[in-house]
């Protein structure tokens, strides 16, 4: 087992450093490069070839690329074109932010999404069962800032209970950054919920249609023990995958969470680098997103190795 | 996305006696009360949205009030930031969003469809080299794969169409591949292969007409995520920009009203809601009967 543990991990530090590659190589080879971003209008040759030299961009993509990524290892990102300070120093505080807001809502939804759907598939058909699929369609096909603006309205402005955006500021209190995060968390949670809680149902539903769960219902064993011993094990793998691709999701969801509630995340710095076209700070996001969630799936598939015998035995 | 489907009105008719083959067929073939509430919106939506020039209240950017004037009989639903009709700007609006989307959906299908079948149907190295590509596209979160693009290129409507057909382009190679493979092991393409046909021959005649139905459904589900996709771009600002709308940026615009209890934004995000439950509602239908192992619907 411990083979195939290594290999699923190196499998995944090999996708990551093809992720990487590819982020970095992609945004060199589209038209324009960060010379021509910076000076805009007033380019001159003169003024394009002073920048290329000291920005090193006379020198070969590869050995570019090797230099980003060797200095990306310890935390270097290189300089913002648009504030000239260290994008290391701008990224990793707001890097903190964001881990907080998606753990957050992590340890609120897993929980509840596993207990729903084991709820919901004990009583397959029942009342709860319908009303949690309606609601889970709706929420699956509703953008993640009309779930946020909705619980501003009434949570914020209407009950007042919490405040409407989630700025964060060096002398605030436990319970007031608790508060000023309850909002994006709860958005956070409602976005993911749905999708894995019918994933969970649905993979639970298939190994209840096995022949052994016939059999533990012939025993006269009560459903809920069917449900909890005899078929959860076997669904644990396939819910484990979901969880982590959501978990994975939360990763992106946060880009748009964070926006609605004025978040100061990593989600945040991404999007205003975007419109300022600041290239160093835009690959530092991306690979720190991109190696997250790279992260998450080779976590997944070793977890899934870890709790399903069969999947130990090589194919 | 198995949606609890109501009982048709009728369920029984389809097993009585003394109705002939074609009676019980057109008794399966009745949309359940879900996919037709879902057809409705969206063909309600749709034409709003054609019609805008015809049946809009107002001119396309006609100041009519003061800033968020609540609704009322001179305006439905209100006006926005500027004092332009809400019910006007949310129809042509749309004309941006569902347009753009439809494009966008297009090449995605298309090229996702064509590749994923010349994947499956040629198999080998070439399947195995598209299929590694692919897989490390989709290592990175489709969002922030966009968000590069648009760092470098800036944001414009092809520019729009461009990155996110290509992305979501990557998800129908996937459906496409798997469903194309059941196909392509099967006696009538090997006797297509032993008759000599070219590989254009097989694809078009042979693996297309089968791989039909599961392909629709697909296209119905990309449609909603790219309407989600550019509308969450426009909402961050980097989609459609000003002084063209799309229901995206509309929400952004009007973001403020919010905390003066003020419903502006979430017109904008309702529609975005609507049209995506809309269409996803036709698409469970389409799929339980794909799924359904005598439903004739799909032999006919």
């Amino acid at each position: 087992m411990t083979r195939l543990l290594a290999e699923r991990a190196a499998l995944g530090l090999l996708t990551l450093l093809a992720v990487s590659a590819l982020l970095f190589f992609g945004t060199n080879l589209l038209p324009g490069d960060v010379a021509s971003a910076l000076l805009g209008q007033e380019a001159t040759p003169e003024a394009l070839h002073n920048i290329r030299v000291a920005l090193g961009l006379d020198q070969p993509a590869w050995l570019r690329y090797l230099h980003w990524l060797g200095g990306a290892l310890h935390g270097d990102f290189g300089t913002s074109l648009t504030s000239a300070r260290s994008v290391g120093a701008q990224v990793l505080p707001r890097l903190g932010n964001t881990l907080v807001l998606a753990a957050l809502a992590a340890l609120v939804s897993v929980p509840l999404a596993v207990g729903l759907g084991l709820l919901s598939a004990m009583r397959e058909g029942g009342i709860l069962d319908r009303l949690i699929s309606m609601l889970s369609l709706v929420t699956i096909s509703v953008p993640e800032f009309f779930v946020g603006y909705v619980l501003t309205l009434v949570f914020a402005v209407q009950l007042g209970w919490l405040p409407s955006l989630a700025v964060m500021h060096g002398g605030m209190g436990f319970g007031e950054r608790l508060a000023a995060i309850a909002l994006p968390v709860a958005t956070l949670v409602i976005v993911v919920l749905a999708h894995m809680l019918r994933m969970t149902r649905s993979a639970l539903l298939s190994v209840m249609s096995a022949p052994y769960i016939e059999m533990a219902f012939l025993k006269g064993l009560p459903r809920s023990t069917v449900v909890l011993r005899h078929a959860l094990p076997n669904a644990a793998a396939p819910i484990i995958a979901v969880v982590a691709l959501n978990l994975g999701y939360l990763v992106v969801g946060v880009v748009v969470v964070e926006a609605v509630f004025v978040y100061p995340g990593a989600g945040q710095l991404m999007v205003d680098a975007v419109s300022k076209r600041d290239l160093p700070v835009v690959q530092a996001c991306g690979l720190v997103f991109a190696a997250t969630y790279v992260g998450l799936n080779t976590m997944a598939d070793m977890l899934a190795i870890i709790v399903n015998p069969r999947l130990r035995r090589p194919r | 996305m198995s949606v609890p489907v109501p009982a048709p009105t009728n369920p029984d008719a389809g097993s009585r006696p003394g109705l002939g083959p074609s009676a019980r067929v057109r008794t399966r073939l009745r949309p359940p009360v879900s996919a037709l509430i879902g057809a409705g919106i969206v063909i309600v939506m749709v034409a709003a949205i054609i019609l805008a020039p015809w049946i809009a209240p107002y001119a396309e950017s006609q100041f009519i009030g003061g800033v968020w004037d609540p609704p009322g009989a001179a305006s439905w639903l209100g006006t926005d930031n500027l004092g332009r009709d809400m019910l006007t700007r949310l129809m042509y609006g749309g004309r941006n969003t569902v347009g753009i989307a439809a494009v966008t959906t297009a090449i995605a299908v298309v090229l996702g469809t064509a590749l994923g079948f010349i994947a499956a149907t040629v198999g080998g190295w070439v399947d195995n080299v598209m299929s590694r590509c692919i897989d490390i596209l989709l290592s990175i979160p489709v969002l922030i794969s966009a968000l590069m693009v648009l760092s470098v290129l800036g944001s414009s409507v092809p520019v729009l169409i461009g990155t996110i057909g290509l992305l979501e382009a990557t998800r129908v190679y996937l459906v496409a591949r798997a469903v194309a493979r059941t196909i392509a092991v099967q006696e009538f393409v090997a006797v297509a292969r032993l008759r000599g046909e070219g590989l254009a021959w097989i694809i078009g005649r042979e693996i297309l007409p089968n791989a039909l139905p599961p392909l629709i459904a697909e296209a119905g589900l990309r449609f909603c995520f790219v309407v989600l996709f550019i509308a969450s771009l426009g909402f961050l600002g980097l989609g459609i920009q000003p002084p063209a709308a799309d229901w995206g940026s509309m929400v952004r615009e009007n973001a403020q009203a919010i905390n003066f209890a003020l419903l502006a934004p979430l017109y904008p995000a309702a529609a975005i809601a609507a049209l995506t439950i809309g269409v996803n509602l036709v698409v469970d239908w389409l799929l339980s009967m794909y799924a359904r192992p005598s439903g004739h619907a799909l032999e006919l």
